[in-house]
């Protein structure tokens, strides 16, 4: 079971790439983020998407990420960022 | 759509209608069902679209559900267009409670609209003087369907979805939208059981509009983020 995620923790994002239905963009694994939002908790829909109930349920979390960090020649100010939605098992507090 | 099945979970139906073997194959109904693709595609039919089409007919086949509970889906789906969205925008620009309401728990917000996210939840981002929204799902297609309706293509286009995250100020641009680089251009990126839907800035010089002409001003691109609301 993942670590409890708090706003303003510090999290890195799993660098794996498994195969099968995975709501991780490939562009965030191994980045660093922060999260900004507890979610609640949702079916898992790696296995969901295999016609199973997607229990245990995930903690989903908003965790936004500067584009710096994404991509280090972004051609934007440095306040510019993404936010998206990651499930905890992705996720480990740096 | 394979993509996004939870969009679907509330609006099956009944499965209690009977299967006539004696008429109606499913290939006699297929011509009927609308939104079909036109006569010039069907040479080009891709694999998972041929797919789709036979997973249909055996459904159909089967008893699951029947071409007409399609035919309903798909008017539904149609029935619903971005006004419902520039509605809701322009309560929010016109009634402080409900923008508090709308920011803090967009899904029951919307309720009060006699919109229902079903499984899914809206989460709607205020772009304020210090901060532009965009929305996007590199993943799939995810968007706002209940209040926003069905995606437009280039929202769907691998360009729009790999680029919106790599270079959206570029993207902004193309849209005709230019965002000064004191402004945090903050994407976001539907991966999950979120909706977003942009809250966009009121625009100067309509103190004088009730809703019904704010809404006017409000279009699908700007409740996307890639454009402004339209001057007064």
């Amino acid at each position: 079971m993942a670590v409890r995620l708090e706003p303003g923790d510090r999290v890195r994002v799993r660098d794996d790439y498994p195969m099968g239905h995975i709501r991780t963009p490939v562009y965030v694994r191994g980045k660093e983020g922060v999260v900004i939002k507890a979610l609640g908790r949702f079916p898992n829909p790696e296995t969901l998407a295999l016609g199973r109930d997607g229990l245990p349920a995930k903690g989903l979390y908003e965790v936004r990420f500067k584009q710096s960090e994404l991509w280090p020649d972004y051609n934007g100010p440095e306040s510019d960022t993404v936010l998206m939605d990651i499930y905890e098992h992705w996720l480990s507090r740096i | 759509m394979a993509h996004d099945p939870k969009d679907h979970h509330h609006h099956h139906h009944d499965h209690d209608h009977h299967h006539d073997h004696t008429h109606s194959h499913a290939h006699d109904l297929a011509p009927l069902i609308p939104h079909a693709p036109p006569a010039a595609d069907e040479k080009v039919h891709a694999y998972h679209q041929v797919l789709g089409l036979a997973l249909k007919e055996l459904l159909i086949e089967k008893g699951v559900f029947s071409a007409d509970e399609i035919r309903k889906a798909i008017e539904w789906r149609d029935s619903i267009t971005p006004v419902m969205g520039a509605k809701i925008v322009a309560r929010a620009w016109t009634d402080p409670a409900y923008k508090k309401r709308l920011l803090a728990d967009g899904t029951a917000a919307i309720k009060e609209f006699g919109h229902d996210m079903g499984a899914l939840h809206l989460v709607v981002v205020e772009n304020t003087p210090q901060v532009h929204n965009v929305i996007v799902c590199t993943l799939c297609s995810c968007y706002p369907r209940a209040i926003l309706g069905l995606p437009p293509s280039w929202y769907k286009s691998r360009e729009y979805r790999a680029r919106a995250v790599r270079e959206p100020r570029a993207v902004l641009r193309e849209f005709g939208t230019s965002i000064p680089d004191n402004v945090e251009v903050r994407v976001h990126d539907s991966t999950a059981d979120m909706r977003y839907l942009v809250l966009p800035m009121r625009p100067e010089g309509t103190e004088k509009l009730g809703e019904a002409g704010l809404a006017a001003l409000v279009t699908r691109d700007c409740m996307v983020g890639v454009t402004l609301p339209l001057p007064a």
